[in-house]
């Protein structure tokens, strides 16, 4: 009962969350530039530029635009993008397939390496191999995304000639889902987005576990597990490891949205055909039914993962549950 | 000789049994093609590939020299100016197989005039388009149209029967929010054919078995790749790393590296694009500067002195890194009414520009703010940058504001900035073109372009008297009359053309089309 009316409150905020942001997001498009200019070719008169304000709506002021996004929106129509031509909808149902499917190789490229380089510098702390790693993870900190995709484009691609530099390989089409999980292209064309997108989260994982390790390690009931004379795997996996997870996965859980954000550089860098590409071309086209879609939906992401986080913690933890009630 | 004949019989036979070699060409530019609606935008990349699909009646050539496409003969009908003629070529069919006529081309002209189609302004002097035979056709102007068949080199003939079929006639369809299938359709009759089509993607074309133009092209390439790659490194990586046989949009800084690199050569020539400045001459008083009461850019003077304190091979060495041909004029050269001495670049002259300052009254100078796009031209703010400099030197204080297109372009047309960068390309290579955007006074119909508020009666009627001149000599005589007149009233400061650089495998054999507009039936390659 007492989640239910948590989840019921939740959700009334997300709501409250979505109609801000659409509302700041329209206030700010007359800022991005007018998109009539894209729209037509540079033989058009004024009287072309007013027909066509007017036929789609951009004489209106800004409320009145974005109120009839919202009417349009409940009805689960975006309107038509100014740029390409067709329903918003259709094309953002295109792309997502190919963001989704990078964000998630990402992740799980991030969660793997970053959990068991993690483990694997706290456990041997002092060698050569666990110093040069933890110093290499200050450069996927630290350098810009963009950077990373092109040093890694000149390095595999350009100097190596392993991987593609572009694209999404050759794709396979199932029940309207484009996949390129299927294509030995496709697989190849993953490699470097996903590792360019997904570095910063390793490091943020592994550094994270590495720390969480290190404080375990020192607990008494690992003393007591050496004393009873476990070998070290099972006091590292089974005792050790085990207790750090709770934490990895809740920072793995937010950074989920994240990935999915800030995939818009790593997609530009490859030419990766995603809803992150989709948005950055929207932006210099000025096509507002697009970026109108992409932020409400960006936003949808990032509240829901916000209230499954929240509600996981609510179920998992006792505690939290009691000092919601009392404040 | 016999050896070559030899080959050649090889060659021949080779292809009568079906293997021939298949070229595929794997190319990229940074934009996409918006849509595969030839009449829907009246934009470089959509065009580009709309090239490959869709045939106008005649088109520019690699050189940029117009040629019969559909149209194998055009002119002005005996006894009536007003209406030209046009005899189609016989024997073509559709990519789907239907038969080209008359009915297509009256059908497709009056889609393209349509109010949602965005080439219906190159058409406006249309006044009927009707078939006067199965392959006549006719066009009639609502007075004589002098140029009406260059106007008509980007526009596409469409099946009629294929368009009704899928209810396709509108051009955009915004209000509904219906897509149209002709956006991600195509029924030409160029050379290639749509296979298949992922937006900002990639883009699959083959060529098409019943082309009419076999054995007159090289047609060499028989299956295309189109990708737009948007980020200059990785378009550059992907042409070294040999995904990619042909590149557009090569940067001016990777020039040398893709020059130098084994395999890849790079070709360019003068663009059909002249960069300017625009001032604000017709305003009393200026927004942006910080003289009261006056406006400086008024004085010829001041005008004439900041043409002469451009450094336009400055620009060009350090800029642009060589890839440009400074300009004395605001017309690209390969237009109707340019002459070498027209375009003779003016000396860089300090001291005699200070000199015409301090004459018109601003020996201390005066400040004011240009407006320059960021993501238009090549290198365009870097030139804004370095104007700056050059203006400073007599006294000019330039505030620099760059911006993105999409609000750089809104302050032109909106009259909102006194001192702008544009840049031109003329689509008709006519004079007249430059003349009715830039130079007429902004109104309805004509001026649409001119931020300059500059208007002259007299200039005018000029103009609008070359839409209807016949006789050439009297009209190229009233062209250079107005140019004379541009160049005195210096009503802009032109900087540069640009120069387009294509980046391709060793073999490929082609011309850099002015226009940017490849033409992919003919590429040939090296043997």
């Amino acid at each position: 009962m007492n989640l239910l009316a948590f989840i019921i409150r939740r959700v009334f905020q997300a709501i409250i969350v979505l109609l801000v942001v659409g509302l700041v997001a329209f206030s700010m498009f007359r800022f991005v530039g007018d998109p009539i200019e894209n729209m037509l070719g540079q033989e058009r008169t004024d009287a072309d530029i007013e027909r066509l304000r007017s036929q789609l709506g951009l004489d209106q002021p800004f409320p009145v635009q974005y109120w009839r996004f919202l009417k349009g929106a409940t009805q689960g129509n975006f309107g038509v993008s100014y740029r390409q031509g067709r329903p918003v909808s259709d094309i953002l149902t295109e792309r997502a397939p190919a963001t989704l499917e990078l964000a998630a190789v990402s992740a799980l490229f991030a969660l793997v390496f970053g959990v068991g380089l993690g483990v694997y510098t706290a456990i041997k702390r002092s060698g050569w191999f666990a110093s040069t790693i933890m110093t290499g993870s200050l450069i996927g900190v630290s350098l810009p995304t963009f950077l990373i995709g092109i040093l890694l484009i000149y390095l595999f691609s350009v100097e190596l000639g392993w991987l593609p530099s572009f694209g999404r390989g050759e794709v396979v089409i199932i029940g309207g889902w484009r996949t390129g999980f299927l294509t030995s292209t496709g697989l190849q064309a993953l490699i470097l987005p996903a590792i360019t997108l997904g570095l910063y989260q390793m490091t943020l994982i592994m550094r994270l576990v590495r720390s969480e390790m290190l404080e375990v390690l020192r607990q008494d009931y690992i003393r007591f597990a050496r004393a009873r004379g476990l070998t070290d795997k099972t006091v590292h996996f089974r005792h050790a490891l085990k207790n750090t997870l709770v934490p990895v996965i809740t920072i793995t859980g937010l950074q989920l949205g994240a990935i999915v954000a800030f995939a818009i550089i790593t997609e530009t860098v490859f030419q990766w055909p995603g809803v992150g590409l989709l948005f950055i071309n929207a932006i210099q086209f000025v096509d507002i039914p697009v970026m109108a879609a992409y932020l409400m939906l960006i936003s949808v992401l990032f509240v829901a993962i916000n209230l499954i986080v929240d509600m996981l913690y609510f179920a998992i933890d006792p505690r939290l549950r009691v000092d919601r009630s009392t404040a | 000789m016999k050896f070559t004949s030899l080959l050649l019989a090889t060659s021949m036979l080779a292809g009568s049994v079906g293997i021939a070699s298949a070229e595929t060409l794997r190319w990229a530019r940074s934009g996409d093609s918006l849509t595969l609606d030839p009449h829907a935008q009246n934009e470089g990349p959509t065009h580009t590939l709309a090239h490959q699909v869709y045939e106008p009646l005649l088109l520019r050539d690699t050189t940029g020299e117009t040629e019969a496409a559909l149209a194998t003969e055009w002119g002005i009908k005996e006894g009536n100016p007003n209406v030209w003629y046009f005899k189609l070529r016989e024997g073509v069919t559709f990519h789907d197989g239907a038969e080209f006529d008359s009915e297509d081309v009256v059908f497709s002209l009056e889609r393209a005039m349509t109010p949602d189609s965005d080439m219906k302004e190159l058409l406006s002097s249309v006044k009927e388009v009707r078939a006067a035979g199965k392959y006549m056709v006719e066009i009639e102007t609502d007075g004589p149209n002098p140029i009406m068949a260059t106007n008509l080199t980007n526009t596409f003939i469409m099946d009629k029967g294929w368009t009704e079929a899928n209810k396709t006639v509108k051009v955009q369809d915004f209000e509904n929010g219906e897509e149209t299938f002709a956006v991600r359709n195509a029924n030409g009759t160029g050379p290639y054919k749509i296979v298949s089509r992922e937006p900002d993607s990639k883009t699959v074309l083959s060529a098409y078995d019943g082309y009419w133009g076999k054995g007159q092209f090289p047609l060499e390439v028989t299956e295309i790749v189109y990708t737009p790659i948007q980020n200059a490194a990785t378009r550059v990586a992907a042409l070294l790393s040999g995904e990619i046989d042909f590149l557009q949009d090569l940067p001016v800084q990777d020039l040398g590296r893709v020059d130098s690199a084994d395999g890849l050569k790079v070709i360019n020539a003068p663009q059909n694009r002249v960069i300017f400045f625009g001032m604000n001459q017709g305003d009393a008083d200026l927004k942006t500067d910080d003289v009261e009461g006056k406006n400086p850019l008024a004085d010829v003077r001041v005008r004439k002195a900041m043409n002469m304190a451009i450094n336009r091979d400055a620009i060009k060495k350090v800029v642009m890194r060589d890839q440009s041909v400074p300009a004395g004029v605001a017309m690209p050269p390969f237009v109707n009414g340019w002459t070498p001495e027209l375009d003779a670049v003016p000396t860089t002259d300090v001291e005699k520009a200070k000199a015409m300052m301090a004459d018109a009254g601003y020996g201390d100078g005066f400040s004011i703010t240009l407006n320059c796009p960021n993501d238009r031209y090549i290198n365009d703010e870097a030139i804004c940058q370095a104007a700056v400099g050059m203006l400073a030197q007599i006294g000019v204080t330039v505030n620099l504001d760059a911006k993105p297109k999409a609000q750089h372009f809104p302050l032109i047309n909106k009259l909102e900035t006194d001192f702008y960068m544009l840049g031109w390309g003329v689509p008709t290579f006519d004079s007249e073109y430059i003349f009715n955007f830039l130079v007429h006074s902004k109104g309805e119909e004509f001026g649409s372009w001119n931020g300059t508020r500059f208007s002259n009666a007299d200039l005018d009627t000029k103009i609008k008297s070359l839409a209807s001149e016949t006789d050439f000599t009297v009209r190229d005589g009233t062209i250079a009359d107005i140019w004379k007149v541009v160049q005195d009233e210096q009503l802009y400061l032109p900087v540069h053309h640009q120069v387009l650089n294509w980046g391709m495998t060793d073999g490929i054999q082609t011309d850099v089309q002015p226009e940017d507009q490849p033409k992919i039936k003919y590429f040939s390659y090296k043997k």
